[in-house]
C-alpha cells in the first residue's frame, strides 16, 4: 500500500496510508489530510489512488501545488516523490514498486468487469468501454495462489507435434527491482563503443560505429550478418546466405558469437576489423 | 484437402521463461500449413497458468486443424473473412468453457485464466482474435502497427485520458486484464479481419516482449533480420531478456511471401484439391 509522510522543516508530523480512492487535502476539516495554515487552500488538492497507481491533482489552489520543485496540476506520483504545500512536504512512498514485491504484483491477474468503483471524475464519458465494465462493486481480483514451487511442463490435454510448450529456465535472481524503461536501450557495460572498420576493397578505411543494439552487414540476397549490441558487449549472428561469416579465419556455426577487440571479420568477400573506442 | 499455405507463409516462434519467473506460463502453438498461429499467456497459481495457456492454444489449434482439413472455408460468401470469424469464435468459446469448467472442479486449477491471441490466415487476410494484453503487431513498409488493443486497465485509463501512453509505461497496474479466457462462464473475443500484402510480417506476442522492449527496437529488430525468421524471433526474446526479462516472453513471427487468394474457380478448386 502506498502512503504519505507529511512533514514541516524536517519534522515527520504524520503518516497517512492512501487507503481510499480519493484522499483530499485542505485547510478546511473536512479533508482527509486537514492541515490548518494559511497558505493552504480550503480543499487545496487530491489524491485518486487506483490500485498501485495514484494522481495527485491540485483543485486550482491559491498557491498552487509541487512535485519535486515543480508546479503541477495533474501528476503520476511515483515512489519517493515529494509534494509540497507552502511550508509542508509530503513523501509519496509505494512499497509495491520496490524490492521482492514488485515480481509478484507484476504476475498478470484478471480484473472482473465491473470489479473496480471508479471515482467519477476519472472515468469521463469519452471512455470507450461496455456497458458492464461500467458497473461499479468491490475490487474483486481473481485470487492468485501461493508461490510457483516448481518449474514443469505443462500438464496440458492432447499435444500435437507442433505443440511447443515453453523451455522452463533457469530461476535468475531479479537484479533490478525498480522499473525498467523499455525504451531504453541496453547500456553496453564494458568500455567504448564498437567500430568496424572495413580494411580492403574500394570502401577500405571506412567506419561504422556500432550504435544500434542491430548493425547488418553484407550483401542482402548473397551473405548477411548481424552484429547485435548487448548489456555484455558485441555479438555477431549469420543472417542470410550458403557462406557463413568468418572471425579471425575461424568459419563461425549459426550460433552468435561474442566479438573481442581488434577481430578481424571476413563478410561476403570484405575484411573488417572490429575494436572498442573509448 | 485444404489448402497448403506452407509454401507462402514463413513462420517462427520462440518462448521463454524470462530472467526472473522459474517457470513458463506461455503457450504457443503454430500450424503453418493451415495458416493458424495461437499464443497464450496463462495466470493462476502454482501450475495452473501453464495449464490453461496450454489447454487454451491445444484445444483450439487441434479443433481449427480438424475443421479446416475437412474442407477449406469457403470464400464464396458475401464476406469470406466472416466464415474465419465464424471459427474463431466457437472455438474460442469452447476452449473458455473447458478451462472454466477444469479451474471449477479441481481445486488446484481454481481461478486460473489465459489470455490469448489467434491469427488465421485466410484468402489474403488474416483474421486477429484477441482476449487480454497478448497482441499482434504488423510490420509494413518498415512501419510497425499494433493491431490489437489490448483488454487491460491501463488500456482503459490511457482511452479515457487519465493517464498518457508515456507514463503508462510507468504504472504498477501494467499486470491488470480486464478479459481473459477460463475466466467466466462465457468470453468475448474482439475479432478483426486486416488485408494482407507480400511482405508483411505479423507478430504475435505475450506482454514479456512488449513490456520490455519499445516499439522501435522490435520494428528495428523486423526491418534487419526478416531474412532470417527464427533469428528475428530469438532476437526479440534476447533483448527483452536483456532488458531484464522479468516475465514469460513468447513470440510467434509470421512473413506472408507471397499472395495467397482461395481458389474460387471450379478449375482453381480441381487444381486445388490435386495437391
Amino acid at each position: 500500500m502506498a502512503k504519505l509522510i507529511l512533514s514541516m522543516d524536517g519534522l515527520v508530523l504524520k503518516e497517512i496510508g492512501l487507503t481510499k480512492e480519493r484522499t483530499s487535502i485542505g485547510r478546511k476539516p473536512h479533508n482527509d489530510i486537514q492541515i490548518d495554515n494559511l497558505a493552504i487552500s480550503g480543499e487545496h488538492a487530491v489524491i485518486v489512488t487506483i490500485l498501485n497507481d495514484s494522481f495527485l491533482e491540485d483543485l486550482n489552489s491559491t498557491n498552487g501545488t509541487y512535485v519535486n520543485g515543480q508546479p503541477v496540476k495533474k501528476h503520476f506520483l511515483q515512489n519517493n516523490d515529494v509534494i509540497e504545500l507552502g511550508k509542508y512536504r509530503l513523501k509519496y512512498l509505494n512499497e509495491s514498486a520496490t524490492g521482492a514485491a514488485a515480481a509478484d504484483f507484476e504476475k498478470t491477474m484478471v480484473l472482473r468487469p465491473g470489479a473496480l468503483a471508479r471515482p467519477p471524475e476519472a472515468a469521463p464519458p469519452a471512455a470507450t468501454r461496455t456497458a458492464a465494465d461500467t458497473h461499479a462493486g468491490m475490487p474483486g481480483l481473481a485470487t492468485q495462489a501461493g508461490p510457483s514451487t516448481q518449474a514443469g511442463a505443462a500438464s496440458a490435454p492432447p499435444t500435437p507435434p507442433t505443440f511447443a510448450p515453453a523451455a522452463p529456465a533457469a530461476a535468475a535472481p531479479a537484479t533490478t527491482p525498480s522499473m525498467v524503461p523499455p525504451t531504453q536501450p541496453a547500456p553496453v557495460a564494458q568500455s567504448g563503443i564498437g567500430v568496424i572498420q572495413i580494411l580492403n576493397g574500394a570502401s577500405a578505411g571506412r567506419e561504422l560505429e556500432l550504435v544500434k543494439t542491430l548493425t547488418t552487414l553484407g550483401k542482402p540476397g548473397t551473405q548477411v550478418a548481424v552484429i547485435t549490441r548487448r548489456p555484455h558487449g558485441y555479438f555477431i549472428t549469420h543472417v542470410e546466405g550458403a557462406q557463413f561469416p568468418v572471425v579471425n579465419g575461424k568459419t563461425l556455426d549459426a550460433q552468435a558469437h561474442a566479438l573481442a577487440d581488434h577481430d578481424v571479420i571476413e563478410i561476403a568477400g570484405v575484411k573488417m576489423e572490429f575494436f572498442l573506442r573509448t | 484437402m485444404s489448402l497448403d499455405l506452407s509454401s507462402v507463409l514463413s513462420f517462427a516462434h520462440h518462448s521463454d521463461a524470462g530472467m526472473v519467473r522459474n517457470h513458463n506460463e506461455d503457450a504457443v502453438y503454430v500450424i503453418p500449413r493451415l495458416g493458424v498461429a495461437l499464443l497464450a499467456d496463462g495466470m493462476g497459481g502454482y501450475n495452473a497458468g501453464e495449464v490453461a495457456s496450454g489447454m487454451a492454444t491445444a484445444l483450439i489449434g487441434s479443433e481449427l486443424e480438424r475443421i479446416l482439413d475437412n474442407g477449406p472455408l469457403n470464400p464464396f460468401g458475401p464476406n469470406p473473412a466472416e466464415a474465419a470469424q465464424k471459427v474463431l469464435i466457437q472455438e474460442i468459446g469452447r476452449a473458455n468453457a473447458a478451462i472454466y469448467q477444469a479451474a471449477h472442479s479441481q481445486p488446484q486449477y481454481s481461478g486460473m485464466g489465459t489470455t490469448l491471441v489467434a491469427a488465421l490466415f485466410f484468402d489474403n487476410a488474416v483474421t486477429v482474435a484477441h482476449v487480454g494484453d497478448s497482441r499482434l503487431y504488423r510490420f509494413r513498409d518498415a512501419q510497425l502497427a499494433q493491431l490489437t488493443r489490448d483488454h487491460s486497465l491501463l488500456q482503459e485509463q490511457i482511452d479515457s485520458g487519465m493517464i498518457s501512453a508515456e507514463d503508462a509505461k510507468l504504472s504498477h497496474n501494467k499486470n491488470l486484464v480486464t478479459r481473459a479466457v477460463g475466466v467466466d462462464p462465457e468470453v468475448e473475443p474482439e475479432i478483426h479481419a486486416y488485408p494482407t500484402q507480400a511482405g508483411d510480417v505479423y507478430l504475435l506476442c505475450s506482454d514479456g516482449l512488449n513490456d520490455m522492449v519499445g516499439d522501435a527496437e522490435i520494428a528495428l529488430t523486423l526491418q534487419t533480420l526478416s531474412a532470417n525468421l527464427e533469428l528475428a524471433a530469438a532476437q526479440l526474446v534476447q533483448m527483452a531478456n536483456d532488458n531484464g526479462g522479468r516475465d514469460n516472453v513468447s513470440v510467434i513471427l509470421v512473413r506472408v511471401l507471397q499472395a495467397f487468394p482461395a481458389p474460387r474457380g471450379w478449375l482453381q478448386r480441381f487444381l486445388a484439391w490435386l495437391k
